[in-house]
């Protein structure tokens, strides 16, 4: 107020008379940037997807009533040979447990690859800080290769089975789960660490000791969170290239008719476990989290 | 007093002794489930099974290319062509450099002293350090004269023998006799050799493109020479872009497709917008539906129903990503601070009114984040999902691997997938701080 009644000369005062005519015309010049961006973004997708549907080898309006032609198709045949899921089931139990171990030895394995990774890329822990941006941008790179492009070199190297799978899938989660460990490892406090320091800890016992207590609830939950995703990326690895259920349902996919019994009882078993791990690893990381 | 003392250190050191055993207990359980993949994973038998050979023809095909030089024994033909295809042949009657055909006689210079020499009466391959290896056919048989004993890089029978050294490999059977020449790089990788441009120096064809005669009186040096390169039949830029792009496609028409169906469905799941329990819950189980079925038994329903092609890749990463962002955003409308709303609510505005004005602007930069952050991960995923619809760059990666040759096109397709995850994740970068930081 006092500015305004005593302030400089007249005529610079603040024009009180104009703020709604301005206010009003920066309302109207972010309204039309905002449509004209919508404008854009309409045209974008309507285009992309006239484009995406004249390059697909079936068109959408053929496709779209024939969407339930399959599935009807097999859950007829299915419901025919219902007194068999269970059976199959059993079967199947085998590669479904494989489809989870791949995913688990890679979440641990590139967990603890995060782990080194991502302490020695945070500001303020690195053991060498020069090499900081070197550590950095090959977490990047890890993250950057499509588990699949690793996976089918490998099989050609190894060949089948879950190994190349599980490399695959670790290199991307060190990359992944590296970055989110080095957000979290970048908050810990820096006074353990410190204290640690002044009675001559180690690098590795002060990372152990200093920071692990402190970062240790967080870093768990992003790695759970990664296991739920990596059943997934084991999963669709199975069906592009070998090992566990997704090979099954490929195989069972193949035969097609008559085999549909079996590829509802790969696909309800694929189903029940993600939902499952869904659930409990989330009600986990609630807890750990929110600390009760 | 002192009671109390010692079952309070009693406490301690019992409280200690626990968290001893965790700290030991973890790292020992973790290590025996390592142990027990290894087992079920069958490693031992893994380092059997490993193809090291392999390992090295691919490595070596990632830096390298090799050119055949074949001669048809029955013919008496010599032809020379990069990779043995016969997108890479050398027009009929011209070598490289280093192969010298006078009449009958074809001399093969592999470098570091190695060379071959195809003449009427057969074949020989001079190695230093070994001597002279020298092979004429003898009826139905071949006949190998080489300093004894044999060493185990020359691989010999009565129907083939076979030569490998570090300069190159050398193969002769009854129909055909054929040396292989590593050399480093990417060959072809501009121009083919049918192509009046091919085998010129960088200043050559700067010369060419800014001041020589036109090659082709109806267009310019330059065009002629990008359009060259543009349909390279090695190495097919033009489909290589085109993938590439349709791959980005993919995951922006799902991604985006997904976050616009998932808006209205999120607010009828958010507890603070829809007072109705059942319909609530109904849709929050559909999510979970939508995302426990997954993106893999989507995508193979899909690509029944539309076929192979980008657009089933795109609707299944749209249906995928629907459930997931129904749920986010659900939960982000459920967080939101309620006094703004009340304050759009205190001006008499409907619910219409209040979602636009009093949500929306509060939401924007959370669901903005998680849908840049979905984009970026999407065009990783889109990688995959074309391998399995059969449509973008993920369709051309599965189609070299399995021809399980041209590793040099792989390792190509495998470093522009890298470039345009990286190229995604720094424009989802750079956008989330242009919208939402508004820096």
């Amino acid at each position: 107020m006092v500015d305004i009644a005593f302030g400089p000369e007249r005529g610079k005062r603040p024009d009180t008379a104009s703020t709604s005519d301005q206010y009003l015309a920066m309302v109207r010049r972010k309204r039309m940037y905002g449509g004209i961006l919508l404008a854009l973004f309409i045209a974008t997708m309507a285009s992309g997807w006239v484009l995406a549907d004249s390059r697909n080898a079936g068109g959408f309006w053929n496709g779209i009533l024939n969407v339930f032609d399959f599935p009807s198709e097999v859950l007829t045949e299915a419901w025919e040979k219902r007194a068999l899921i269970p059976g199959l089931f059993i079967d199947h139990v085998p590669s479904l447990i494989e489809t989870l171990n791949i995913a688990a030895v890679a979440t641990l394995l590139g967990g603890l690859a995060a782990m080194g990774l991502s302490l020695l890329a945070t500001r303020g822990l690195a053991r060498w800080p020069a090499l900081i941006p070197l550590f950095r941008r090959s977490m990047d790179a890890l993250r950057a290769i499509p588990e699949i492009v690793i996976a089918l070199v490998l099989i050609y190297i190894l060949g089948g089975g879950p190994v190349p799978a599980v490399i695959a899938i670790a290199l991307h989660t060190a990359g992944a789960l590296g970055k989110l460990f080095s957000e979290v490892a970048e908050n810990a406090d820096l006074k353990p660490v410190e204290g640690l320091q002044s009675v001559g800890a180690t690098w590795s016992q002060r990372m152990w000791l200093g920071v692990m207590p402190q970062v240790a609830p967080n870093w768990l939950s992003y790695g759970l969170l990664r296991f739920e995703i990596n059943v997934r990326a084991s999963a669709i690895l199975g069906f592009v290239g070998e090992g566990g259920i997704g090979h099954d349902l490929k195989l069972a996919m193949q035969w097609g008719q008559g085999r549909y019994d079996e590829v509802v009882a790969i696909f309800l078993l694929l189903f029940v476990a993600i939902v499952v791990i869904d659930r409990t690893f989330d009600s986990i990381r609630h807890r750990l989290v929110k600390g009760n | 007093m002192a009671a109390a003392d010692i079952s309070l250190s009693d406490q301690i050191t019992l409280r200690f002794a626990r968290k001893r055993l965790f700290a030991f207990a973890l790292p020992a359980l973790v290590l025996a489930y390592l142990v027990y993949t290894a087992v079920a994973f069958d490693l031992a038998g893994l380092a059997q099974r490993a193809r090291m050979d392999n390992a090295a023809i691919l490595l070596s095909d990632f830096w390298s290319h090799k050119t055949h030089i074949t001669r048809d024994n029955r013919t008496g033909e010599v032809t020379a062509a990069v990779e043995g295809e016969a997108k890479g042949a050398y027009p009929a009657g011209t070598f490289p450099d280093w192969v010298r055909v006078a009449g009958d006689v074809t001399t093969i210079d592999l470098g570091t002293g190695h060379v071959v020499t195809y003449d009427s009466t057969g074949a020989r391959m001079v190695v230093p350090g070994y001597g002279t290896i020298d092979i004429r056919p003898d009826g139905n048989r071949l006949l190998l004269t080489a300093p004894e004993p044999l060493p185990d890089w020359i691989n010999a029978s009565d129907t083939r023998v076979g030569v490998t050294t570090p300069a190159g490999r050398f193969n002769y059977t009854r129909s055909k006799v054929e040396t292989f020449r590593y050399q480093a790089g990417w060959e072809l990788f501009f121009f083919t050799l049918d192509s009046p441009f091919s085998g010129k120096s960088v200043t050559e064809l700067a010369a060419l493109a800014l001041w020589g005669d036109r090659i082709d009186p109806a267009r310019s040096n330059i065009g002629y020479m990008l359009s060259e390169v543009w349909t390279n039949k090695m190495w097919r830029h033009a489909d290589v872009a085109w993938a590439l792009f349709e791959t980005v496609l993919m995951a922006f028409l799902g991604t985006m497709g997904a976050a616009i169906i998932a808006l209205p469905l999120g607010f009828v799941a958010a507890r603070n917008f829809n007072p109705l329990g059942p319909a609530r819950f109904a849709m929050r189980r559909i999510f979970d539906f939508i995302r426990g079925v997954d993106g893999l038994i989507w995508t193979i329903i899909l690509s029944r129903a539309f076929g192979p092609g980008p657009m089933t890749g795109a609707l299944a990463i749209l249906i995928t990503d629907s459930g997931s962002f129904g749920k986010m955003f659900s939960e982000a409308l459920e967080n939101i601070d309620e006094k703004q709303v009340e304050g759009i609510r205190s001006t008499g505005a409907n619910g219409l009114l209040r979602a636009r004005f009093g949500v929306i602007p509060q939401v924007t930069p959370v669901l903005l984040s998680q849908v840049l952050y979905f984009l970026e991960s999407n065009t990783r995923s889109a990688t995959v999902i074309g391998a399995i619809v059969g449509g973008g760059i993920g369709l051309l990666l599965t189609q070299a691997i399995q021809t399980q040759k041209d590793w040099e096109e792989v390792a190509y397709y495998m470093t522009l997938i890298v470039l345009m995850v990286m190229a995604m994740d720094s424009l989802s970068g750079w956008l989330r701080r242009k919208l939402i930081k508004g820096e």
